[in-house]
């Protein structure tokens, strides 16, 4: 039981921790100054949720492994991310369509969480979806302004929509984990999930003159069991480097 | 030289106004107290073994003022002579821009920043949308948003977020000016 919640606080920690990893890696980078300011300020958001749920995976544990442990010192097969937040950057429209992929799902995921049996979780989940609301407003409008934009950015958007859509099917598949916590009340039913966020992505696609993929294609799976693609150990040995080379390094 | 008498036990309407003199790290202009930061005093327990609870809250998650800011808290009460002082974060209910302070507000806005209008309620998204699947919209123009240089309304949003994740980046039609806008949250 306490494993059953662990590995859920595992997930909503390490989405928001490998997700908020990636969007620091345009930080110098983006394509304009405000673009810049915007992914490291929802990097920024992300971080502290991450903390938030990171150390209360900690408690929960009971080993007194402490937040920064959880990040700095897991290996991939241990972090139970989503496999599309793992994905590289790649160009602004793949990094786009990611992030609005992600931020539709976690509003909706967060707005359940508030009502949750467990009052730690529901605090977070009720802190955290104000700061999301900001996201996916954000991310909804460019996905809008760039996919009904130039045939260049329309073509770069249809591109990273087709190509991202393989990883949103996890997203709404419950395993055992979700089915325990489910019961208990902690947790949601993520299958219930899929219908609002097909509803929400068809009408912002559309309005963004991109096509939807089939919500029937075959999908990816195993992030949230430890089963990730090649890409999240490259990004976990840029971001865990000082914590390897000189273990226990402080500020 | 400024000496201070420590006293064991200050009254709390005392150390409320300790408090009120900590200026927010990013902020300098306004105090924790008129962010809404400080959430409640107490003492506990009585005599020597008297402990101040000082409960604060985060603004945003991630805001790296935070930890700057609880060094603040503490240093405030110990410098005044206090020793027991206890500081607890809590994170539930979430800080909103709706407990900032009148003065608070004008102080930000004698700073250059376009104070927080209206309540922080309107800024979700209706579950109601959701359900239909409407798309999330950028928000409006917060109604009676004037410039903080020269008082203009024809004020256009350059970025959602700003310089920090509470702020927006606005620019003003009139003067020119860009200005920061402390997003309603």
């Amino acid at each position: 039981m306490i494993d059953d919640k662990f590995d859920y606080l595992l997930r909503l920690g390490d989405n928001a921790l490998v997700l908020s990893q990636r969007l620091t890696e345009w930080v110098g980078k983006g394509p304009a100054l405000e673009e810049d300011m915007a992914l490291a300020n929802t990097a920024l958001d992300l971080i502290g949720q991450a903390r938030l749920w990171l150390g209360y995976a900690g408690e929960v544990e009971g080993l007194g492994r402490t937040e920064n442990q959880l990040a700095f010192l897991r290996d991939a097969h241990d972090f139970r991310n989503l496999l599309l937040v793992e994905q590289p950057n790649g160009g602004y429209a793949d990094t786009l369509v990611r992030q609005y992929f992600f931020d539709s799902w976690h509003h909706l995921l967060l707005d359940e969480l508030t009502r949750s049996a467990d009052p730690r979780i529901a605090g977070i989940a009720e802190k955290a979806i104000k700061e999301v609301t900001y996201h996916l407003r954000r991310s909804a409008d460019l996905v809008v302004r760039l996919g009904d934009g130039t045939d260049e950015s329309h073509r770069r958007m249809q591109a990273a929509v087709d190509d991202l859509w393989i990883y949103t099917g996890e997203m709404f598949q419950p395993d055992a984990v979700d089915e325990v916590l489910e019961a208990q009340g902690v947790a949601t039913d993520v299958a219930a999930l899929r219908e609002p966020w097909l509803a929400q992505v068809r009408h912002t696609l559309a309005e963004a003159t991109l096509t939807m993929p089939s919500p029937e294609a075959w999908m990816q799976k195993g992030g949230k069991q430890g089963r990730h693609g090649e890409h999240l150990g490259f990004l976990l040995a840029e971001m865990q480097f000082l914590q390897r080379a000189y273990p226990g390094a402080q500020w | 030289m400024n000496t201070v008498t420590p006293v064991a036990t200050p009254s709390i309407e005392q150390i409320w106004s300790w408090l009120a003199e900590v200026e927010d790290p990013e902020i300098p202009a306004i105090s924790i107290v008129d962010l809404g930061i400080v959430r409640d005093v107490q003492w506990l327990g009585s005599g020597d073994a008297a402990e101040c609870l000082v409960t604060i809250t985060p603004t945003y998650s991630g805001c790296p003022a935070t930890a700057v800011i609880a060094r603040s808290v503490v240093g405030a009460l110990t410098s005044r002579g206090m020793s027991h002082v206890r500081l607890e974060t809590r994170i539930a209910p979430p800080w909103t821009t709706d407990w900032m302070s009148e003065d608070g507000r004008r102080k930000l806005h004698d700073y250059g920043i376009a104070p927080p209008l209206g309540l922080a309620a309107t800024q979700s998204i209706a579950p109601s949308d959701i359900g239909r699947g409407v798309r999330p919209a950028m928000q409006a123009q917060p109604s009676g948003l004037a410039c903080p240089q020269c008082g203009s309304t024809q004020v256009r949003l350059t970025s959602q977020f700003g310089s920090t994740p509470c702020k927006a980046l606005y620019v003003c039609e009139t003067c020119k000016e860009p200005f920061d806008y402390f997003k309603c949250h």
